[in-house]
């Protein structure tokens, strides 16, 4: 990890995992990238902009959540694997403890006439907020037409032909990275 | 107990399939909970996963809630490793490679190539979601409600969907 730009290397474990703890308890709202980007770059200056902005884009490639991504990724430019513990322990452990909660309540409670109520109101707000999500990132994904039918072809594959998510992933996948393969003559002018 | 081991497989596989979110793997969350474990019913599914929006932190720590539910404390433990374990050494160790491969062309391709296919796996996600929670017109003008209201305005969505609690108990509460 030495010899890297934009991270310190004498954080302590507790003092990331306090960092990450404070994130995981207070980012309502799903937006748990934009908290972390304040803590991690504004307030603590562990990493800088660039940095973040790299670190975000690999989240984003890779299985797994974006938020637990680069709470992997941070914690292991600060302290390593220990750090990357550190972090997504952090992260994970205040939102799981209040769904443990949740769920169990959900167990005895659901059946009440009230609580179905409540819960559908809740089920169909939820899914305004995540077609909202949806719609927000493909505005900042979908530029070209090419983008919009690997959008088209991913919903095809999943809700019209019912195709498991991992055969689309890896298909539709495939294909929009070969379709933006790299082309010799714009990465690399020859030389003379 | 013996649900133990199906609940790890279920969710390290659930794990690998949340490129660009949580809900991408939402489709086969549910076929696998619901249709061929039949570890709880797709309204209940629903629900869990309409309330972690409202949970801080990752956008998925329902998944604790579907383990506790299964098998208790130790359910919501399983759940958890398998879910966020395999996922985070794939970052760790590719993270590291990853900056080795600075030259590498196509790493440029695999960052374009996923961010729209990333979107479409989430709309399709929001799209089975919405399959299974909007039955009724009216749940249809909330979740119409809330886009709109989230799409103009700056307002926390946890607190959009808590909203969504006190308007269900008025509008589907009479029956």
């Amino acid at each position: 990890m030495s010899g890297d730009t934009g991270a310190k290397n004498e954080v302590g474990l507790a003092e990331i995992f306090g960092a990450f703890l404070v994130i995981g308890a207070t980012s309502f709202g799903g937006g748990a990238m934009a908290y972390l980007r304040h803590s991690l770059v504004d307030t603590r200056r562990w990493i800088d902009d660039p940095t973040f902005v790299q670190m975000l884009a690999m989240s984003q490639s890779l299985p797994g959540l974006n938020s637990t991504n680069m709470a992997v990724l941070a914690g292991d430019r600060l302290r390593g694997t220990l750090g990357a513990a550190a972090a997504i322990c952090g992260l994970c452990l205040p939102g799981g403890l209040i769904m443990f909660v949740i769920g169990t309540l959900h167990h005895q409670h659901a059946e009440r006439a009230f609580a179905a109520a409540m819960l559908h109101g809740v089920a169909a707000t939820a899914v305004g907020l995540v077609m909202a999500v949806a719609v927000q990132l493909g505005r900042k994904v979908v530029s070209r037409i090419d983008d919009l039918a690997f959008v088209a072809l991913a919903v095809i594959g999943v809700n019209l032909l019912h195709l498991s998510v991992l055969v689309v992933l890896a298909v539709v996948g495939a294909l929009a990275i070969w379709w933006y393969r790299p082309r010799a003559e714009l990465q690399q002018p020859p030389a003379q | 107990m013996s649900q133990l081991p199906a609940l790890i497989g279920v969710f390290a596989y659930l794990s690998l399939l949340t490129v660009g979110g949580g809900l991408a793997a939402f489709p086969e969350l549910e076929h696998l909970t619901v249709d061929v474990y039949h570890w709880l019913t797709s309204t209940q599914l629903i629900h869990l996963y309409s309330l972690g929006q409202v949970a801080p932190g990752p956008n998925m720590m329902m998944v604790t809630a579907v383990g506790e539910r299964v098998a208790g404390v130790a359910g919501a433990a399983a759940v958890i490793i398998a879910f966020f374990g395999p996922t985070s050494l794939l970052t760790l160790g590719t993270g590291r490679l990853w900056r080795t491969l600075e030259g590498w062309r196509w790493r440029e391709s695999i960052q374009r190539g996923l961010a729209p296919v990333a979107v479409g796996l989430l709309l399709a996600g929001s799209i089975s979601l919405a399959k299974g929670a909007l039955t009724t017109w009216t749940g249809v003008g909330v979740a119409a409600a809330a886009f709109a209201l989230l799409m103009s305005t700056r307002i926390n969505p946890a607190f959009v969907v808590l909203c969504g609690a006190a308007v269900g108990l008025v509008v589907f509460g009479g029956r």
